[in-house]
């Protein structure tokens, strides 16, 4: 069984920190007067597509426990995790743009200029291969990749190290993986864990779907009408979080062949970049792998006709003549897809160790090595049983 | 004549093997109608691209290795496997759509 029950995740929730994107996403699931069923039905087939799943879904090989998440949020924001212990995950999926930067390509270790645009990590849960070119199989196989590489250039086998030398974090790891402890593997898990609680909060698309209708405009409704036909956008923004997971061409000008890297002598994968979710698109200008498009008025220009003609070029794109009145229902279209996600609050990282062992000694000889709690490790200052 | 009419039997005969020696697997919706196959060396895969979108099934499998190349909607491809062993199946445009394939 790979989906979990969202009581699982719900019972987990309260756990997290408030203002959580994943709380929010449960409990007003929880709370939700709407059924799959209630918009699937009454002649609207086309809207069950779009309906959110009710659970979020979590692999067999590392399944939810609030544990691993709790600790996967703490490495998720912690700069420690990196060469200079000054980027942190975060520092590029910035929660603030809908966890991206804002930027058309990131700046890793030393203001490294990065090849490609961060994208978001929002509903990644629901995704099938990761990074723009698909080069990772998993959330836990992706990981790692950014600690050693440009983007945080810290020796890999040295964050473990790193790691048990502060002692929240040993505590963190027993709990979260009995009998393992800090390892790279538990790492990534955590990690991952985390990110597939980083859910959309509800949208007025949403709402729409779910049947209120004032919930978005009539520019917005036709801009819907024009996205499943005339402009053919749901041939690849399919499905509530507007991807397929899949791999096109739409016929972006840079020297980058993408996924054709990966996977060679496919003639349909040169320049084949993975569908991005259309969640909090506004959140996440500019556009693209590369960072190329810095409006979503500039995509709908691409899409309707600024688009490299070549043998990759999807077959699903094709010039749309859209006139300006219905680039505008398409942009108004778009713009329901942001959501109410709540404000995430960054959480209390563990502290570095305040007594190192060899001036422990010394500030209480008498203690003589008795005593070494974790507990009196941190507190020997001001609690007596310690000394 | 009569050699005509012998010869256009024995190919319908032939055709109609090859048939039953074939599993059909459609694509509707960004699925394929199969999650795992189990075929002979020199059995085949005829895949119907029933679906409003291009399909492009390919395998990175070592030694197996293979694309068929853009399918468009409506497009039939028929791939013959002439090796025994596991082979992956993925289409390349849209990768949750895969299928283990054993060939004997
Ligand atoms: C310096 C900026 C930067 C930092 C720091 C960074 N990332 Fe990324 N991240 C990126 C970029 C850029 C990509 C896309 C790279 C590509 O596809 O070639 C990416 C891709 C990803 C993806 C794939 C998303 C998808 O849709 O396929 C995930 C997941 C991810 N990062 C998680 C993390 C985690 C976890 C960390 C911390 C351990 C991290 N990132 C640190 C910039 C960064
Ligand atoms: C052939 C599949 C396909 C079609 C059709 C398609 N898209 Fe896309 N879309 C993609 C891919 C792939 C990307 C990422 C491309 C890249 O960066 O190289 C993308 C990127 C985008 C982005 C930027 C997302 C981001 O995070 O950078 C927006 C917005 C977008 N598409 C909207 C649309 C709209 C609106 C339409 C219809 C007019 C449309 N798409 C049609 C596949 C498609
Ligand atoms: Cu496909």
């Amino acid at each position: 069984m790979r989906k979990n029950a969202l009581n699982t995740l719900r019972g987990g929730a309260a756990a997290l920190y408030g203002g959580f994107a994943a709380v929010a996403f449960m409990v007003t699931l929880g709370t939700s007067p709407w059924t799959t069923e209630a918009t699937a039905g009454g002649g609207d087939d086309w809207k069950a597509a779009w309906v959110r799943p009710t659970s979020v879904p979590f692999p067999e090989e590392n399944p939810y426990t609030t544990e691993k998440a709790t600790l996967g949020q703490k490495l998720f924001f912690d700069p420690r995790l990196s060469g200079s212990d000054y980027i942190s995950c975060a520092t590029c999926h910035n929660p603030g743009f809908a966890w991206g930067d804002g930027l058309p390509t990131g700046y890793g270790h030393k203001m490294a200029k990065l090849g490609r645009r961060t994208p978001t990590i929002l509903n990644s849960a629901w995704g099938e291969l990761t990074m723009w070119d698909g080069r990772k199989d998993s959330l836990e196989e992706q990981a790692l990749g950014p600690i050693g590489g440009k983007a945080m250039k810290q020796d890999v086998s040295a964050v473990v190290e790193e790691l048990t030398a502060i002692p929240g974090y040993r505590t963190l790891f027993n709990v979260a993986f009995p009998g393992e402890g800090i390892t790279l593997e538990n790492i990534a898990k955590a990690l991952a864990t985390y990110e597939r609680t980083i859910v959309s909060g509800i949208a007025p698309f949403d709402r729409w779907i779910a049947g209120d209708q004032r919930a978005i405009s009539a520019a917005a409704k036709r801009g819907f009408d024009l996205f499943n036909n005339k402009a053919n956008c749901a041939a690849c923004h399919t499905g509530w979080s507007g991807t397929d997971s899949g791999f096109h061409d739409i016929g972006l000008p840079d020297d980058d062949i993408g996924r054709g890297k990966i996977v060679k002598n496919v003639v349909k994968l040169q320049h084949a970049f993975k569908t991005p979710t259309l969640r909090s698109i506004a959140q996440r200008a500019p556009y693209m792998h590369d960072g190329s498009l810095g409006t979503l008025k500039e995509v709908i220009d691409h899409y309707n006709d600024g688009f490299t003609r070549r043998e990759s070029l999807s077959d699903e794109i094709k010039p749309l003549n859209l006139s300006e009145d219905e680039k505008a229902d398409l942009l108004a279209f778009l713009l329901t897809f942001e959501g109410d996600d709540p404000a995430v609050v960054s959480p209390v990282l563990p502290a570095n160790e305040q007594v190192p062992g060899a001036w422990l000694q010394r500030l209480s000889p008498a203690a003589g090595g008795k005593a070494e709690t974790a507990e009196c490790r941190t507190a020997r200052l001001h609690l007596d049983h310690c000394n | 004549m009569k050699v005509l009419l012998v010869s256009i039997m024995l190919v319908l005969a032939f055709a109609a093997n090859a048939i039953a020696a074939q599993t059909v697997v459609t694509q509707k919706g960004r699925k394929f109608s199969e999650k795992k196959i189990e075929l002979n060396v020199g059995g085949s895969i005829k895949f119907v691209n029933d679906d409003d979108v291009t399909h492009n099934i390919h395998s990175t499998t070592k030694g197996h290795a293979f694309d068929v190349g853009a399918q468009k909607p409506g497009q039939t491809i028929v791939h013959t496997f002439g090796k025994a062993g596991k082979v992956k199946l993925r289409c390349a445009i849209h990768p949750k759509m895969k299928i283990k394939v054993t060939v004997k």
